[in-house]
Formats: C-alpha cells, sequence, structure tokens
C-alpha cells in the first residue's frame, strides 16, 4: 500500500541487507567458527540463549514498540514456555535423578508419592510443546481482555503487568505449586531422546542441534513478525500506538487488536522461553522477576523501539555485553546498562537501529 | 421529509451538573447544521453523545430507526457516523494516504487486517478524497509533519473515507489562517447534499459562509434555531453571547 516512497524503501533495504547478514552470521558464520575450534562449545550455547531473548523481544516490540503498550510482564510469559518445556525435561530424567525415583527430585524431598495431575500432559513431547505455546497465549488472552476491556492503559497497564508478574513470581516460588519452587527445576538429562548430561562430545553435539534450532526458530519468528507489521495489521498497531481515540471513532475493535498483539508476544516469549531451558539446564522463578521483565523492555530500547531488527541486535548485543563484562568487571556492569538506558533515551530514542536512517523532517521511517 | 437524526429529551449530568438538556433536536437528510453557543454549552457534548463516547443520562437520539445510545462507539461507527474531534487527531507515524487507508470503509476486524482487507475500491475512493482535501501531492508524508491546517483537513478526510451518513465536525477551522478557513468553509458545503454533517464553530465569519440552519445551545438547551440571518439578529442570541458584537465574539 504504502510503496510510494523511496526513503522507505531504501532505508527498508538496508534493515533487510543487515538482517540477512546477521542471520547468515548467526547461522553458519557461528557454527563453522565453532568446528574450527575458534567459537567454543559454551559460547555457542551462550549465543543461542541469546537468540531465546532475541525471540521474545519480537514480541515485546510488538506490544510495546508497534501497539505502544507497556507490558512488564514478558518475563513470565517466557517462564510459562520454560517451566512447559522443564517439566516436559525432567519427565523424561526418568529414574536417572538422584533419588532413583520416577518423580521429580523435589518432590521426594517434598515427600510428594504421586505425580500431580497438571504434570501428566507433559510426558508428551509434542503435547509439552503445545502448552509451552498455548499457556502463555490463553493466560495473554485472558489477562490481556479483562484488562483491556476495562481499557486501562498507559502507565496504568505497566502496572498492572508489573503487578502480574509480582504475583506470579511469589506463586511460582512456592514449594506447594509443585514447581520446584525457589529451585525450579534442573537436572535434566535428555531432550528428545539427544542426551544433555554424560559423555561431554555428545552433550556438545546436542548444544550444537538445540542452537541451530534457536537460529532457525529465530529467523521464522522474524519473518512472521516482519509479514505481521509490514501488512494493514502492523498500520493498525501503530494507529492504536499513535491515537487509540482516532482509531476507536473510525470503527476499529480496540480490544481485540490489542488481546492480539499481548498474544503473540506471550506466545513469542513462551517459544524463547521453551528453546532457554534446555540450553541453559535450569530454569527459576528468579527468571520471572520483575526486573527480568524490565531487561527485556531495555533490549528492545536498545536495538530501537518499533523496529524488528532493532530488537534483535539490541538483546544479541546487550546480552553479549552482560555476560563480556560479568566475566571481566562484574561490579561495572549495573553502571553500564544504567548508562547505556541513559544515553539512549537522550540522544537515540529510536535505538541503534535508528543511526540507520537519520530521518529529515517529513521522511518516512521505515 | 423523515429526519436522519433526531434527539428525545436527551439529557446528560456530570456530578449532578447538567451538561445537557435537549427536549428535542432534527437534523434533516443532506442538511449542513452549524451548532453555536457559548463555551461549555454543550455543543462537544451533543456530539459526544451521538457518537457514544460520552453515555446519556436519560432520553434517546434515534438516527435511521435505531436507538444510537444504546450501542457501543463501534455499532455506532458502523451504523454510519464519523466523527472529527475538535483538536486534529491523526495517525501521527503513518502516511497520509495511510491515515486515509485504515479509515476506510472496510471490514475492520483482526482477520480482516491479518490479511490486508482495505475494502473495495479502496485506491479510488482514497485518491478521490486526497484530491477533495487537497492533499494529494503529500500523500506519502507522514502525518505528524503536516502543518496544523493540513491535519484537520485530514482528519476531515478520514472521516470521509468511512463513509459515514452522517458526519459530526467539532471546530474545523479553529487555529487556521482566513485562506485555510475559506477552503474548510468550501470543502463542508461540497459536501452537503451527499453527506448529512453537523458543524460546531466559533468563528462566525466561517458560520456566516457556509450555514443555513443554525441551531443555538446555551447551558445546555436550545436556545433558538433557524436560518443565519434571523439567528444573528435575534436578541436573546446576541445576549448570550454577553451583550458583545456578535462578529466580535466569534473572533475571539
Amino acid at each position: 500500500m504504502s510503496a510510494h516512497n523511496l526513503t522507505h524503501d531504501t532505508s527498508q533495504r538496508t534493515r533487510a541487507i543487515i538482517w540477512a547478514c546477521l542471520f547468515c552470521f548467526l547461522l553458519i558464520g557461528m557454527p563453522a567458527l565453532n568446528l574450527a575450534g575458534i567459537v567454543s562449545d559454551s559460547m555457542l550455547s551462550q549465543w543461542g540463549r541469546y537468540c531465546c531473548f532475541a525471540i521474545a523481544a519480537l514480541g515485546v516490540d510488538l506490544v510495546w514498540g508497534y501497539t505502544g503498550m507497556l507490558s512488564l510482564c514478558q518475563a513470565f510469559f517466557f517462564c510459562l514456555g520454560g517451566y512447559a518445556m522443564g517439566m516436559h525435561l525432567i519427565l523424561m530424567t526418568g529414574s536417572e535423578g538422584a533419588y532413583g525415583s520416577a518423580l521429580p527430585d523435589f518432590m521426594v524431598w517434598n515427600q510428594v508419592t504421586e505425580l500431580p495431575f497438571f504434570w501428566k500432559p507433559f510426558y508428551h513431547p509434542a503435547l509439552a510443546i503445545i502448552l509451552g505455546l498455548t499457556v502463555p497465549a490463553v493466560f495473554a488472552g485472558i489477562f490481556g481482555y479483562l484488562v483491556f476491556r476495562s481499557r486501562v492503559r498507559g502507565v496504568y497497564f505497566a502496572i498492572i503487568t508489573q503487578a502480574l508478574a509480582l504475583a506470579m513470581w511469589l506463586t511460582f516460588n512456592r514449594n506447594e505449586m509443585m514447581l520446584g519452587g525457589t529451585n525450579g527445576l534442573t537436572d535434566f538429562k535428555e531432550i528428545f531422546g539427544f542426551r544433555l548430561s554424560g559423555d561431554p562430545e555428545v552433550v556438545a553435539a546436542t548444544g550444537r542441534w538445540l542452537y541451530l534450532a534457536t537460529v532457525v526458530i529465530l529467523g521464522g519468528a522474524y519473518m512472521l513478525c516482519r509479514k505481521l507489521v509490514n501488512g494493514k495489521m502492523g498500520k493498525v498497531m501503530i494507529a492504536i500506538r499513535d491515537s487509540e481515540h482516532r482509531l476507536r471513532f473510525t470503527g476499529y475493535p480496540i480490544v481485540n487488536y490489542k488481546v492480539f498483539a499481548f498474544v503473540v508476544a506471550a506466545t513469542l516469549a513462551g517459544l524463547g522461553g521453551m528453546l532457554y531451558v534446555p540450553q541453559m539446564g535450569i530454569i527459576t522463578p528468579s527468571k520471572m522477576s520483575v526486573s527480568a521483565s524490565i531487561e527485556l523492555i531495555v533490549l528492545v530500547a536498545v536495538g530501537g523501539r518499533s523496529s524488528l531488527l532493532g530488537a534483535v541486535i539490541g538483546a544479541l548485543l546487550v546480552k553479549a555485553c552482560y555476560s563480556e563484562m560479568t566475566s571481566r568487571i562484574p561490579e561495572a556492569w549495573p553502571f553500564f546498562l544504567g548508562g547505556a538506558f541513559i544515553v539512549i533515551v537522550l540522544f537515540l530514542p529510536n535505538g541503534l537501529v535508528g543511526l540507520l536512517s537519520r530521518q529529515k523532517k517529513g521522511e518516512s521511517p521505515a | 421529509m423523515n429526519p436522519l437524526l433526531y434527539v428525545e429529551d436527551l439529557s446528560v449530568s456530570f456530578d449532578g451538573f447538567k451538561a445537557l438538556d435537549l427536549g428535542s433536536f432534527e437534523v434533516e437528510q443532506g442538511e449542513l447544521r452549524v451548532v453555536i453557543g457559548p463555551n461549555g454549552a454543550g455543543k462537544s457534548t451533543l456530539m459526544d453523545l451521538i457518537c457514544g463516547k460520552t453515555k446519556s443520562t436519560t432520553g434517546r437520539i434515534v438516527m435511521d430507526g435505531k436507538d444510537l445510545t444504546t450501542m457501543t462507539e463501534k455499532q455506532i461507527v458502523d451504523h454510519g457516523v464519523g466523527r472529527k474531534f475538535q483538536n486534529p487527531n491523526v495517525f501521527g507515524s503513518l502516511s497520509v494516504y495511510d491515515n486515509l487507508a485504515l479509515a476506510h470503509k472496510a471490514r475492520k476486524g483482526v482477520f480482516a487486517s491479518l490479511f490486508n482487507c482495505y475494502g473495495t475500491d479502496a485506491k479510488n475512493s482514497i485518491d478521490g478524497i486526497l484530491e477533495r482535501i487537497g492533499l494529494q501531492d503529500a500523500q506519502t508524508r507522514i502525518a505528524e509533519y503536516l502543518s496544523h491546517g493540513q491535519k484537520q483537513w485530514l482528519e476531515i478526510g478520514m472521516v470521509l473515507a468511512q463513509k459515514p451518513r452522517l458526519l459530526l465536525i467539532d471546530e474545523p477551522a479553529a487555529g487556521m489562517s482566513d485562506e485555510e478557513t475559506e477552503r474548510t468553509g468550501e470543502l463542508l458545503t461540497s459536501l452537503q447534499g451527499d453527506h448529512t454533517i453537523i458543524v460546531i464553530e466559533h468563528d462566525m465569519g466561517f458560520v456566516r459562509q457556509i450555514a443555513k440552519t443554525v441551531s443555538v445551545l446555551v447551558e445546555g438547551k436550545l436556545l433558538t434555531e433557524g436560518p443565519m440571518e434571523e439567528v444573528q439578529n435575534d436578541k436573546r442570541v446576541i445576549e448570550c453571547y454577553l451583550g458583545s458584537d456578535f462578529e466580535e465574539e466569534g473572533a475571539a
């Protein structure tokens, strides 16, 4: 529809090229460097985890960058996916656990004798994957519908999602939840038949497959979001951000659109979480804390709000800096992150990708 | 002739304060009606009630046999009411063309948007509107960089693109230069006949340019109604504008 504008097109093309280079590097470059022995197995696995956050960041960008809703519970949706995968993995451990019981170790400590009913579907890998996506989606759908129907917006929306994140963090910390309490779920042995513990060679091979799967899924998620924001849906999302009022009196069912964006974002977060857990080897409630959700916002802000490329670059870059800095000068990290955030807010409101298109007045942004 | 819209005993109170108390009010098909009155007379409130932004305390607003007071904002839009608000309200980060494309009459549900449904004949209709509002050369510009007057026109264009049967236009000439005001007047008069329009305006020169029938609201009540010449010589109307000269009050 808007293929009228030349600046729009060139800027779009630059971004497409950068994305293609980045994606090829992740998909081919990194594994090649790994095989050549330049990138270690643990480094590869780390980048796989960054990609999981990039998938979640795409969702944050849709809901915050495009639709203008500051959601501070995206890390909770990430963890819903993560826990779904974690539950499946721990059930697949079988009697390999420390106590030799078919039950997960933490249940043995808690003197649980029978597997709780809600754990049972997670035996089946396909069912576990479906639940990892649908549980966050349905949760976001119901919560979103109630919140948006009551026309909770702006800072109130941020507060209510933050409250949700806090409430869920407290809930998941409780042993009664049968989800491992504060310790979470860990000590996984295998995923879909591939070993996650034991012979280091075999474990490294599994890690490589997981890495490749994550990158491919990140690519798919990116293309899907691209399709979404380039079409009419993306314009409606931006219109909600710019003037919800105008759009309502233009005849759009705003609540449905907001629920849609929120559900897509939650599903992407769940997807990221599901891929994260086998690569990290543990999932605990700390990953769904309020600050974890805020961190997801920072990833997008640094890379560039309302740019999908920005969300991915922000996630990879901030996460990479984080692990570099915390392993060298751990005390400096909070200062670095805070400083970076101030610089971005003051000088680069469109994030790092904003540097690509220093917009002149009246020109079309991409 | 049957009125397109009529109001029966419509009233609305905010915290006990009666902002509007309208016994009857009618607008004929194809008419351009101008509503004037001092600040706080309830002019915008009347529009808010018609388009569903505010819910009435009592009474009915009937358009084409349907009571608008029981409908949601979206149902009212679908029933054919388009509203332009007082302050320009456009989608700032989208192009002029996209602003109109979103407004264009089409299925506007989530699935329709997922499959890029812009409605039939969107391109032709939008080109026609661009010409009408004089923004055909600005169609690729980002809306937030338009001048104030252009934004007002764009928003009128967006309302037109919805193909409503009733247009509610709140202070279209506010903040416009004389030349822009005159063009806005020409635009609105060119629309009457095909569209039924209610306009709120303060600028008396502008009102004189466009108005045939004027309704005067004062303190929430309909004071008088009639042709412009009659109304502006009405003693009560002049008094309501604090005895001052009509013209000056309008320009202020």
